[in-house]
């Protein structure tokens, strides 16, 4: 099964043409991934690695009959380019996209809720199912198919919690990343739900970081709803303070903000809480009694 | 980027909200210039890009002009919160009937603006929220559709006014819904937002902050950017595109990704060690920035050892490789650097590591195993 991509994901390329584009299309290309389409502005007609590219998502995406894309364009087309997939039809977009901004997003997550489809990111690594479609820039290499579902905040991170799992021999159904961004499209809860209903994850990793409070009710609906075990990995304990001027912020989260609040809300609702990336593998091993 | 109280309130004039009137001076003989010009009672208010500045005395009202100068000189030079005041804004006195508070945000978890008001203003808002919340109004913006007029009804009739003063505060926060999304706004706070003996609705005060991210649309606010105020190690990272923070400890880090970076700190942090920065040098980092990443780390005079610790995505191992070889060489950095690479062409930077390797880089397989290492390396004297 896994989520969000697999097997029959037909992945379209926005910003194909780029260096960014260009190097990691390559990379989905080598983990199997099946690339149908690129998409440059005035660049229609010509191809990359025998990608056909096209000048808009409508166009390639009637012709090849692609269901996902992924975004490589700069920050200031990134909202309109998630607005042209969404208007596309596409079900699945994710922004890798760094520093889109925080307005543009607003009016994104706004419209997208009068859509079917879901986005991932901005600011996120993407999303992979190992042997079966990498939507991301995620290297291919470190993954193993495997059970244990991984979402995650952070880029890196999630690289490091997942190379300690396969280090173990502990494969991984889906990791995504759903990004680090104030605003994004898919949350955690949104995520874990989907692992909760797949029939092939039997244990989700969730990995936070300090800022806002999604961990929070992450863990309350984990508490709540989730049958499948979680393990959970918050970093920023030693992590300087920001600044911050005004109260607003504060006012909203309630102070919440902090890794020792997310790791005491984690505790609260019983769930395993690894200190550092080594001990993430070791309680996904315990939960699915490998160890 | 945060905005300093005047240029705040620069902004929110741009956009037709009242403020009073006021100079900005810098050295005291300024000030009493200003409040000569202003006349009557003024406030020496210092401008500092943090919170706290009225209890830490930052605000003084005065009632001549030589008094002002006095309030200057003590204010100027003074440390609130880590920052020297470098300016003063010297503004006209008024007497106030009411202080409220009004705010607009970006609420994360709604992915919607947030409009928070209360009728208690002027006083540490965040204990409002805690002891009273039903004493703060919150309403949410729909971002396609704005701010509605009836929301600002709704606002207004908490607020328990009438007449022009309702109206002037109806137009307050129209105006500053305006200016939130105008500006690509983080956060737009007035506390106190005033209403005047004579029925006037004034912003006593202004807390900008414009989305990092949406500067290049906004070259006038970019260009507000106190380059002197940051550090100048923080500037030049800032510069080359790289998130600098210098901490108190002596093992300097490096990464990429804030998530990998933060876990970084807090796996030398349970080493025993204490980190001297955060610094991430983003996705896709070229051997340059690495160059410069490293330059910005090692001039810190207590770093000891530094930890480098790569896992490629965006960002390739050859181009770490390469720029760590090349920072060495360029800058003679002898201290001892533990490296750590993985993911994206590691093999290919590892390769190039251990063709060249200097004899003060010290590779290690594992994020742990580094973060022992970088430790020990600091323990024993590093430099």
């Amino acid at each position: 099964m896994a989520i969000l991509v697999d097997d029959g994901t037909r992945l379209l390329v926005q910003g194909i043409t780029g260096r960014e584009g260009r190097f990691h299309t390559g990379r989905m290309i080598e983990s199997e991934t099946k690339v149908v389409a690129g998409v440059t502005p005035g660049k229609g007609g010509g191809d990359f690695e025998g990608v056909p590219i096209f000048d808009t998502v409508h166009e390639a995406a009637r012709e090849t009959g692609a269901n996902a894309s992924v975004i490589f364009v700069p920050p200031p087309f990134a909202a309109d380019a998630i607005f042209e997939s969404l208007d596309s039809g596409l079900s699945t977009v994710c922004c890798i996209t760094e520093g889109v901004p925080v307005h543009d997003m607003l009016k994104v997550s706004d419209y997208i809720k009068m859509t079917e489809a879901t986005l991932i990111g901005p600011n996120c690594p993407g999303v992979l199912s190992p042997g079966k479609s990498n939507v991301s820039i995620m290297p291919g290499d470190i993954f193993l198919p495997g059970n244990v579902g991984v979402v995650s905040r952070s880029g890196t991170l999630t690289y490091q919690v997942v190379n300690e799992l396969t280090q173990r021999g502990i494969g991984q159904s889906t990791a995504v990343g759903i990004g680090g961004d104030p605003i994004i499209g898919t949350d955690f809860i949104e995520i874990l739900k989907k692992f909760e209903a797949d029939p092939e994850t039997g244990c989700a990793v969730m990995i936070g970081e300090i800022g806002g409070n999604a961990e929070q009710l992450a863990a309350e609906y984990v508490q709540r709803e989730m049958q499948t075990p979680v393990v959970a990995y918050i970093a920023g304990f030693t992590a300087p303070e920001g600044k911050t001027m005004g109260h607003a912020g504060a006012i909203v989260s309630g102070g919440e903000s902090t890794a020792e609040a997310k790791s005491e809300a984690l505790r609260r609702a019983g769930i395993r809480a690894a200190t550092n990336p080594s001990e993430v593998a070791e309680l996904v091993a315990e939960a699915l009694g490998k160890a | 980027m945060d905005l300093y109280e005047h240029q705040g309130k620069e902004l929110l004039r741009q956009y037709g909200i009242e403020t009073l009137e006021g100079i900005v001076a810098s050295s005291p003989e300024e000030a009493r210039e200003a409040a000569e010009k202003l006349g009557g009672t003024v406030a020496v208010k210092a401008q500092v890009l943090t919170g706290g500045r009225g209890k830490a005395g930052g605000i003084k009202v005065v009632k001549s002009p030589d008094e002002a100068r006095e309030a200057a000189e003590a204010i100027l030079g003074m440390d609130i919160r880590g920052h020297t005041v470098r300016r003063v804004l010297v503004e006209a006195g008024v007497a106030i009937a009411s202080e409220m508070y009004l705010s607009i945000t970006v609420d994360r978890g709604a992915k919607k603006a947030l409009i928070l008001f209360s009728t208690e203003g002027g006083v540490d808002i965040e204990e409002v929220a805690e002891h009273n919340p039903d004493a703060i109004a919150r309403l949410h913006v729909d971002p396609l559709v704005g701010l509605l007029p009836y929301q600002v009804r709704e606002i207004v009739f908490a607020a328990g006014l009438e007449g022009d003063t309702a109206k002037g505060l109806g137009r307050t926060l129209t105006n500053l819904y305006r200016a939130f999304e105008g500006s690509d706004a983080s956060l737009v706070e007035i506390n106190p937002l005033v209403v005047t003996e004579d029925g006037r609705v004034l912003a006593l005060d202004a807390k900008v902050t414009v989305d990092n991210s949406s500067l290049y649309r906004h070259e006038d606010i970019a260009e507000l950017h106190d380059v002197e105020a940051a550090d100048p190690q923080e500037q030049r990272a800032l510069e080359v595109g790289l998130q600098y923070v210098k901490l108190n400890g002596d093992v300097g880090i490096l990464g990429n990704g804030a998530g990998l970076v933060m876990s970084t700190l807090d796996v030398v942090a349970q080493a025993g060690g204490e980190p001297a920065n955060f610094c991430d040098v983003g996705g896709g980092a070229d051997a340059e920035q690495i160059s410069t990443a490293l330059d910005i780390v090692t001039s810190n005079e207590q770093v000891k050892s530094v930890l480098f610790n790569i896992f490629g995505g965006i960002t390739r191992g050859d181009e770490v490789a390469r720029g760590l070889l090349s920072a060495i060489e360029r800058t003679g950095i002898d201290l001892p650097i533990v490296v750590r690479l993985d993911g994206t062409n590691a093999e290919e930077g590892r390769q190039i590591l251990a063709e060249n390797t200097p004899k003060n880089v010290h590779t290690e397989e594992t994020m742990l195993g580094a973060a022992e290492r970088a430790v020990e390396l600091a323990r024993n004297g590093g430099r």
